[in-house]
């Protein structure tokens, strides 16, 4: 499976953002996007997402599978959680896993992996920004889906936090997976650097 | 099919719990019901010939208020995002939320006419006729407001631009809607004519409905 971008171009509010733009990533590989704050990393991924379309220039999957487009293969894992204050930990997990479907696993047991499984029947409201982003990562954990595009996905996260996404990124890679991640600390894998927005 | 059910349960799950908002509809069904007894003065003739006119506006203001919050939620908290990248068409989806919407915030107000009828002088005939028209009526202010809810989203502008786009849309359904609950009370008008145009209302809402949205929402994302 390969992921490639050619001579990409994004334009936000008229001003252009980036422009000529290649990129390449295959399987068990990761990505890191860095650069300054508005150079647009959160553009990039959301346009390999297609949230976003390219103004120029393309955006491929290629080896996954046919019929699916590179979207419906994705998990995007953004500033905005996607979690309803109103229903519980596992409702809000249980609600993605039956609407996102495809190949899924238990919730409780994803729960348990980030350590929120005591927290399972708390309506999401009284979480800790961290325990949000933790429960975030359960979701790609619960649904399966071999491209991860994670927008700074450390933010919030404690040490111990830190640490296991490391590992739970680590195993998605073994698995055959490709990962995508804006960010502005080290990830704790072996990435390769995308740079964008450097003008120098 | 068993995405569409989870989205429907888990909307009118939040809908239902404190915060929600499908409730805050009926109370404002119920207000505006009853205050019109105040303006209007005791004449129980009037009252009762103005009845379904009054329980029809009631319904429309009512359903426009709880509108707002369709899709402002998913747009602002990012699970608009995961339902445009997800294997359900967006248009489902729309129609899915609209269908929710509707169970949590327009079944209530036509279980609610019976009790508002009587407060306005109608006997039980042109209640029940009133209801009826409602539930046939409702499902279409639902779908035809869901475009002025895709498009208040995209434009970052919700509440007033929300009654400004829906309101005017809602005019055919309303004057069906009241056609209809009249003929039913006062004998020779046809009372099949003006609802089988409500109804067509509604199935056209429906068709056309979710596509605009899912348009407007794909457009609008950014």
């Amino acid at each position: 499976m390969r992921l490639s971008g050619r001579g990409v171009r994004c334009v936000r509010g008229g001003r252009e953002v980036f422009s000529g733009l290649d990129f390449e990533a295959s399987s068990g590989e990761a990505l890191a996007v860095v650069g300054p704050n508005g150079a647009g990393k959160t553009s990039l991924l959301r346009l390999i997402a297609g949230v976003l379309a390219p103004d120029d220039g393309s955006i491929a999957l290629d080896g996954g599978e046919d019929e699916l487009t590179l979207a419906e293969q994705s998990h995007y894992l953004g500033h905005r959680d996607a979690l309803k204050p109103a229903l519980s930990v596992s409702e809000n997990l249980t609600f993605w896993r039956d609407f996102l479907g495809g190949g899924t696993s238990d919730p409780a047991e994803s729960l348990a992996v980030v350590e929120l499984d005591h927290a399972a029947r708390l309506p999401a409201a009284y979480l800790s920004a961290g325990q949000r982003r933790r429960l975030s990562i359960a979701r790609l954990l619960t649904v399966r889906r071999p491209v991860w595009l994670l927008d700074e996905p450390t933010n919030a996260l404690d040490t111990a936090g830190q640490k296991l996404f490391a590992v739970l990124m680590g195993d998605h890679l073994a698995r055959g997976g490709l990962i995508v991640a804006a960010t502005h600390t080290p990830l704790g894998i072996a990435a390769r650097t995308l740079r964008v927005g450097d003008h120098q | 099919m068993t995405a569409l059910g989870a989205l429907i349960r888990r909307d009118i799950r939040i809908a239902l719990r404190v915060g929600g908002g499908a409730l805050i509809g009926v109370l404002f069904f119920l207000t505006v019901v009853v205050l019109m007894p105040f303006a209007i003065g005791p004449d129980l003739a009037l009252l009762a010939r103005l009845g379904p006119a009054i329980l029809w506006l009631g319904a429309l203001l009512a359903s426009l208020l709880t509108l707002d919050r369709l899709f402002t939620a998913d747009h602002d908290d990012g699970s608009l995002d995961l339902m445009t990248m997800s294997r359900t068409p967006l248009e489902l989806s729309c129609a899915a939320k609209a269908l929710a919407h509707w169970l949590a915030a327009g079944l209530p107000l036509v279980i609610a006419t019976p009790i508002l009828g009587l407060l306005l002088n109608l006997d039980l005939g042109a209640t029940a006729a009133v209801a009826l028209t409602l539930l046939a009526g409702t499902p279409a202010l639902t779908f035809t407001g869901m475009i002025g809810a895709a498009l208040a989203v995209t434009l970052h502008r919700g509440g007033l631009l929300l009654a400004v786009l829906v309101l005017p849309l809602s005019i055919p359904v309303l004057i069906f809607g009241v056609a209809a609950s009249e003929a039913a009370i006062t004998e020779p008008l046809s009372f099949g004519a003006p609802f089988s145009i409500l109804c067509a209302l509604s199935l056209f809402g429906l068709v056309v409905g979710p596509y605009a949205a899912a348009a407007s929402l794909r457009h609008g994302l950014d």
